[in-house]
């Protein structure tokens, strides 16, 4: 199992906000979480990287049969775990190339692998950036800076082509993103999907998963995921709103 | 983010170490008796002897400036001492005749004198406490006319050129730490740059402080003739003790015609423990005269050392065309205080100057900029742009920005633009997500922070600013 989680109960500034969400996803699988607005999608996205502004109540995360909550974020990422955000963040004075480097390297260096000179390493960087069609001088760039909506998302796919998660929580990738743009996406995500990886989408709208075919879908609402099924779930949604399914529950 | 910063600010000072060496110290105390007795230890002529003096009367007539944005308790300057050298053979002519002790202490600074392990491009001028021990390259450069060597050797070997120029750019009684330093300053480096010439390599001097109680006051006069260019750095360090020691430098800058002068420094001097106990008083002088058509000063400082920091390398900007630039990074952590920023007088036509200035403020520090701008009436088209920005982490530290602008001719353009950051909790979980380590990435946002700043560093500077900074990056390759 890759990731199990059991009862999570989670939320921010005491407000709790997941109330008891349970998931297992295997290697191999794409999972897309749905819901309303307010549902917790982005905060199950968060509790799993562990961000420090989000606190857990109750429950367990094992991530490879490991408590992944006494993890720091970074060593949680080290360990294979990626989140595309869905508002990237600025770094001036920083370039892409130079922060890619420096990620790629921590990993390398914690799995006991060679690290990368910025000779070889711009190599590699080249030939992964034609997955999500971006040129060099983005990659000269301060990191996400005077980037476009789309250039950013366009970046954060960039990023996980170069750090090969294990686990890659894509936090409303396709929100903001014209066609053309969501297109270069779904393409960037869909080759980097293998039998070694799972992938977590969590997104609002059905559209991106005309796009990547999720395996499951699951919908979350007031804090727990009250239907699971196929991609069959998802044009349902499209179909009917949320709505009938709350009520369902 | 409190764990990286208590990390960052606990690191530790590896330059704190004492080398174990005879020192021959005066007496403490000032009076014109000391100031006779260093001239004389130095062997200096008689009109130097007088400069002293003349400052010395100068300086007793003035008072300890107190508009700095900090406060100090007072210093007794009779509880100082005013030379301290180590023991051994007064002249060397070459390393040989060099204490080995004391190649050991520079090695260990990361600074190698002797011939097999000096670095290749870069000659170094070694001053220890209150004197000179050690320059490399000096005869290299003498043969292309480029005289790099002590300034007590200097008043000796070529009394006319320091003669002329000595505290023209900065007179005796400019201020209470100038004429002190005018007075009592022991020694220091002394460039020469003859016309035309473009100085190979650049020059270097390392001030290293070893003495508990003495105070350091170094001169420093660059002078650079006709269409002549040079690069100069600087690096400093001191002990660590639990008393403050006082080091109040002065430097001179001269460009001539289409000359060029690039001023380098990483300051690093003991800063103190974390409750403020000990570190440097760092009052220093610093200023360049473009006195020629087309000519330029460039200072980059990055400031991260010393107690106290209260410094503004600034440029007169006398020669038509003339161009004054300051860049400066001045990180101050824990109990330390920094009022630094620079000068720029415009009094030629033409005129340009340039100020970017990036302060960061952690603990219970206060970073403040302070800078002039003054355009004079004959200054037409006089330009200057102005960039200060301040970064906080933590919230009990502070940071100031005081800029001063006088404007006398309606011609001038200058701008400002100000700043305030803070290292947010979403930036360095953005970079923790990516897998780097918390204290990197907060060094990494520094480090982005400073770019334009570590960029005006020659490279082997830039790298040590960045690790000074608390940075683990391999190269700024990027």
């Amino acid at each position: 199992m890759l990731l199990e989680i059991k009862n999570l109960q989670a939320g921010i500034e005491g407000i709790k906000i997941l109330k008891g969400l349970n998931l297992k996803v295997e290697k191999g699988e794409v999972h897309a979480i749905m819901g309303p607005n307010g549902s917790g999608k982005s905060t199950l996205a968060k509790v799993i990287a562990g961000h420090p502004g989000y606190e857990v109540f109750e429950g367990e995360i094992l991530y490879e049969g490991k408590n992944l909550l006494e993890m720091e974020p970074d060593e949680r990422a080290r360990e294979g775990i990626f989140m595309a955000f869905q508002y990237p963040i600025e770094i001036p004075g920083v370039s892409n190339s130079q922060f890619l480097r420096i990620a790629y390297n921590e990993k390398m260096k914690h799995l006991g692998l060679e690290e990368l000179d910025p000779i070889e390493f711009n190599d590699l960087l080249k030939e992964k950036a034609k997955l999500v069609e971006m040129g060099s001088d983005f990659l000269k760039r301060s990191v996400n800076e005077g980037f476009s909506g789309g250039e950013k998302k366009r970046n954060e796919i960039l990023q996980m082509a170069v750090l090969e998660p294990k686990l890659a929580i894509l936090d409303e990738t396709d929100s903001g993103l014209d066609i053309d743009a969501l297109r270069i996406v779904a393409n960037g995500v869909n080759s980097l999907r293998s039998k070694e990886n799972a992938i977590i989408l969590v997104t609002h709208y059905q559209r991106l998963l005309n796009y990547i075919e999720p395996d499951y879908v699951h919908v979350l609402a007031d804090g727990r995921i009250v239907k699971s099924g196929n991609k069959e779930l998802a044009l349902k949604l499209e179909e009917k709103g949320y709505d009938w399914i709350k009520e369902a529950a | 983010m409190t764990k990286a910063l208590e990390i960052l600010a606990n690191r530790e000072y590896k330059y704190g170490f004492v080398t174990q060496i005879e020192t021959e110290t005066i007496p403490k105390g000032l009076n014109e008796e000391t100031i006779k007795l260093i001239s004389k230890k130095k062997d200096e002529p008689e009109w130097m002897l007088e400069f002293r003096l003349k400052a010395y009367r100068q300086w007793l007539k003035m008072k300890e400036p107190r508009w700095g944005n900090f406060e100090y308790p007072k210093i007794d300057f009779q509880d100082i001492t005013y030379y301290a050298a180590p023991k051994k053979k007064p002249k060397k002519n070459s390393l040989e005749e060099v204490d080995p002790e004391l190649l050991r202490t520079f090695e260990k600074l990361g600074i190698p004198l002797s011939e097999q392990k000096m670095l290749a491009n870069v000659a170094v001028d070694a001053v220890f406490d209150s004197v000179s021990v050690a320059t490399t390259f000096k005869e290299k450069l003498k043969k292309i006319g480029v005289i790099f060597m002590p300034i007590s050797e200097a008043i000796r070997e070529y009394p006319d050129l320091v003669r002329e120029y000595l505290g023209s750019v900065v007179p005796i009684n400019d201020n209470f730490y100038a004429a002190l330093n005018s007075a009592v300053f022991s020694d220091g480096s002394f460039v020469y740059v003859p016309k035309g010439v473009r100085c190979p390599m650049e020059l270097s001097t390392y001030f290293r402080i070893n003495t508990q109680e003495s105070g350091q006051f170094e001169r420093t006069l660059i002078i650079a003739e006709e269409g002549a260019y040079v690069a100069y750095n600087e690096g400093c360090t001191a002990p660590q003790f639990d008393t403050n020691q006082l080091h109040a430098a002065v430097v001179e800058l001269i460009a001539l015609d289409n000359a060029e002068i690039k001023y380098s420094t990483v300051q690093n001097w003991y800063a103190g423990d974390e409750n403020g106990v000990g570190g440097i008083y760092n009052f220093v002088t610093k200023r360049g005269a473009c006195r020629g058509k087309n000519s330029k000063i460039s200072w980059t400082q990055v400031e991260t050392g010393s107690a106290i920091t209260w410094k503004y390398p600034s440029v007169i900007l006398q020669g038509d065309n003339s161009i004054g630039e300051f860049y400066s990074v001045a990180l101050t952590n824990n109990k330390q205080v920094a009022d630094t920023g620079t000068k720029m007088i415009h009094i030629g036509k033409n005129t340009r100057s340039t100020i970017v200035s990036k302060g960061i403020a952690a603990g219970y520090s206060n970073n403040s900029y302070r800078g002039l701008v003054k355009i004079l009436p004959k200054a037409e088209n006089a330009r200057n742009y102005t960039q200060c920005d301040s970064m906080l982490i933590g919230d009990k530290c502070r940071a100031n920005t005081f800029p001063y602008i006088e404007v006398m001719n309606n011609t001038a353009k200058v701008e400002h633009e100000a700043t305030t950051s803070r290292i947010s909790e979403e930036q360095l979980f953005y970079l923790q997500q990516r897998g780097i380590k918390q204290e990197d990435a907060v060094s990494l946002i520094i480090n982005g922070f400073c770019k334009e700043v570590f960029r005006e560093l020659p490279m082997e500077y830039a790298v040590e600013a960045q690790k000074l900074l608390g940075l683990k990056l391999e190269g700024s390759v990027g």
